[in-house]
């Protein structure tokens, strides 16, 4: 079984935008590659190159642990190498407005949670870290919150995928393999599997 | 209250609800290539877990593979390293591989349907987002993350989260010139890029009803660029002819038995959807993207937004500028400098068909360089049996072989610095093509053949008389 995740600590990093995708967070001529490693070099390789003082070339930011993002992000492609670069960057959780699925799937697999805040709250704190880049945030998934100078905000995030936090089942493949032989079961009834 | 398509299969491929509240679900058919899988076989071996199933995975290659000079070792030792690993994996678990040498290798969402692997009724699982493809034969079809692969290969089945279903009937007459491409470019537009998160999309409707097979997959294929991880449309007669024959798909009376489960499947006349969406296929247009999303199109006589317009946000100006596009300006005489007819949205025969249909007896105009690369060896051949790379070849187009070439360029086709490219693909990202800046106008194979020609965006309809 993976490690429980619940508190998450650290500065922020504010990357505004809606709909930023995978593409962006990490170009496709870095996937070409049969690990992950070194993928947290290339975080925003090509919108670095473009705007010299993005977020994350920001020396402000270099230590922070906990994202911030608008609407709709890491749409496109299904790469986990898109949050498994976030991740070895040094991310160690996304707050945003909203996410793709795949991509909350795959941040989910690898243990770093995905939470929901409002527009309001998202645009208050992302002028808290723009004001105060040292400014420490607490996520913790248990509670619900996100803490920073003693005010809470509440986050979102579906039971289930807490759940899979709070008991380290984030890392499925444990749990999946438990009861091997009821997924044979369904193999066996599976019409297509049965030869109709 | 009758049920959808979604909530039969969901329902016969649950193993048990998890400890989590997520349901643990069975994979029928599990789709491999060399981009996202060489990371998963190294935590199996690190895990010491085997492949559980290693006849319900298959694997074929087509993200790196060069379509010019496919000679090995490839010139690029990256990609050699990443189809050496594919090679090797499956070797060593089993896993039937369609290697360059095969007839069968083509781009994992080609080969699937074509090949019969893909049937109503079944989940299909593939580390490649554009695995909703296969949604148009009736499967429940999604993309899934490398770890996510290797709980497939390690169980043969997935967690995850009970989805909603939205139903889209586009009814009505497609006027000529008008392809499942842009019923599926207008959808996105009118619903947004992520207007299909925590939904899957049902299509259907008369437009979906009459649409070939190859129709219904480019549909299907992007519906993830609207946000919904699975499109489907429920399986009918057009569905049941196309699998008749094919290779994996059952023979004799296993057939007609097959059929009448595949029938059984479909959404019931009264199932409970939770939303419902109308589309008149006769306001449909050719579409053109002028922006760096997939939503961001318009009807090839309409003009490109306004930054003012009511409305426009940041997001149109960030395009307009990235794109280099003037606001207000018709999208209709863009220029462009690149024409690439292929991917997974549009690489079939009857893609190529209606380019060639365009493409007959005219030349690319000069400054363009344009490419056809056809989805699959099967593809390909079928188009040479019938001549279509000739038209193709005398009218100054590249014929390349099967894969993805420049719909993601992580092979050697790309675009140059900021070239234009009229792109039958699915995503028009920046950088997409291989460019940082390069720049990517979506629009159907036969809008590409048109723009080829006229060194421009310019309306197929015109062209076709
Ligand atoms: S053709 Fe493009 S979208 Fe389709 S699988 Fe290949 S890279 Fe992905």
């Amino acid at each position: 079984m993976s490690t429980c995740v619940d508190r998450l600590e650290g500065p922020g990093l504010p990357l505004r935008g809606d709909n930023i995708d995978t593409d962006r967070i990490i170009p496709a001529r870095f996937l070409k590659a049969v690990t992950f490693d070194g993928l947290g070099d290339h975080v925003f390789e090509d919108d670095r190159e473009a705007l010299a003082d993005h977020p994350f070339s920001n020396p402000a930011y270099q230590q922070a642990h906990v994202l911030f993002t608008n609407d709709n992000f890491g749409s496109g492609s299904s790469r986990e190498h898109a949050p498994q670069a976030l991740k070895r960057w040094g991310i160690s959780a996304c707050v945003g407005e909203s996410f793709s699925e795949i991509f909350r799937g795959n941040s989910l697999a690898i243990g770093l949670p995905c939470v929901t805040v409002s527009h309001e709250d998202i645009e208050r704190l992302m002028s808290v870290v723009e004001a105060t880049p040292s400014a420490r945030f607490t996520l913790v998934l248990s509670d619900r919150t996100l803490t920073v100078d003693g005010t809470s905000v509440s986050v979102g995030i579906e039971d289930s995928v807490r759940d899979a936090f709070l008991t380290g089942t984030w890392d499925a493949t444990g749990m999946l393999l438990d009861d091997f032989d009821v997924v044979r079961g369904v193999a066996s009834r599976v019409p297509y599997i049965r030869g109709f | 209250m009758g049920k959808t398509l979604l909530k039969k299969v969901w329902d016969l491929h649950a193993v048990r609800a998890l400890p989590t509240g997520q349901t643990q679900l069975f994979i029928g058919l599990h789709l491999i290539h060399e981009v996202t899988t060489p990371q998963a076989f190294d935590m199996l071996r690190a895990r010491g877990v085997g492949v559980a199933f290693p006849d319900r995975t298959f694997a074929t290659t087509d993200h790196i593979i060069p379509t010019l000079d496919q000679a090995r070792p490839f010139q690029d030792a990256l990609a050699e390293e990443m189809l050496s690993a594919l090679e090797r994996n499956c070797a060593e678990y089993d896993i039937p591989f369609w290697n360059l040498d095969s007839e069968r290798q083509g781009i994992v969402h080609v080969i699937g349907p074509e090949l019969g692997l893909t049937q109503p009724g079944m989940t299909v699982a593939c580390g490649d987002s554009h695995t909703s493809t296969h949604g148009a034969l009736g499967a429940v079809a999604f993309g899934i993350g490398t770890s996510q692969v290797r709980d497939v290969l390690a169980s043969q089945s997935l967690a995850f989260d009970p989805l909603k279903v939205r139903r889209i009937a586009v009814n009505g007459e497609l006027a000529r010139g008008v392809f499942a491409k842009d019923v599926v470019l207008e959808i996105i537009h009118r619903l947004g890029v992520k207007g299909g998160v925590g939904y899957a999309y049902e299509y259907g409707g008369t437009a979906l009803d009459r649409m070939s097979i190859e129709e219904r997959l480019t549909v299907c294929n992007m519906s993830i660029e609207g946000g919904a991880r699975i499109g489907y449309v429920n399986p009918d007669e057009t569905t049941f002819d196309y699998l008749r024959g094919r290779p994996f798909s059952p023979s004799g009376d296993a057939f007609d038995r097959a059929v009448s489960w595949w029938r059984s499947v479909a959404s019931d006349a009264d199932a409970d959807y939770d939303d419902v969406v109308e589309i008149a296929a006769s306001e449909i247009e050719p579409r053109v993207t002028w922006g760096i999303n997939p939503g961001q199109s318009v009807g090839v006589s309409g003009r490109i937004p306004s930054t003012g317009a009511a409305g426009a946000d940041g997001a149109v100006a960030e395009a307009l500028d990235f794109m280099g596009l003037t606001e207000g300006a018709p999208i209709r005489g863009t220029k462009i400098d690149v024409a690439f007819v292929g991917s997974c949205t549009n690489s079939r025969l009857s893609d190529l068909r209606e380019a060639a249909r365009v493409a007959k007896g005219q030349r690319v105009a000069p400054h363009v360089k344009a490419l056809v690369v056809p989805g699959s060896r099967a593809v390909l051949a079928a188009a040479e049996q019938e001549g279509l790379h000739q038209v193709f070849l005398d009218a100054g187009f590249e014929w390349r072989a099967a894969g993805c070439s420049m719909c993601l360029a992580m092979n050697p086709d790309k675009l140059d610095g900021q070239q234009v490219c009229a792109s039958s693909s699915n995503r028009n990202f920046k950088g997409r093509q291989g460019s940082p800046t390069g720049r990517t106008l979506l629009m159907s194979p036969a809008m590409v053949a048109a723009a080829a020609l006229a060194g421009e965006v310019t309306d197929v309809r015109d062209v076709l008389g």
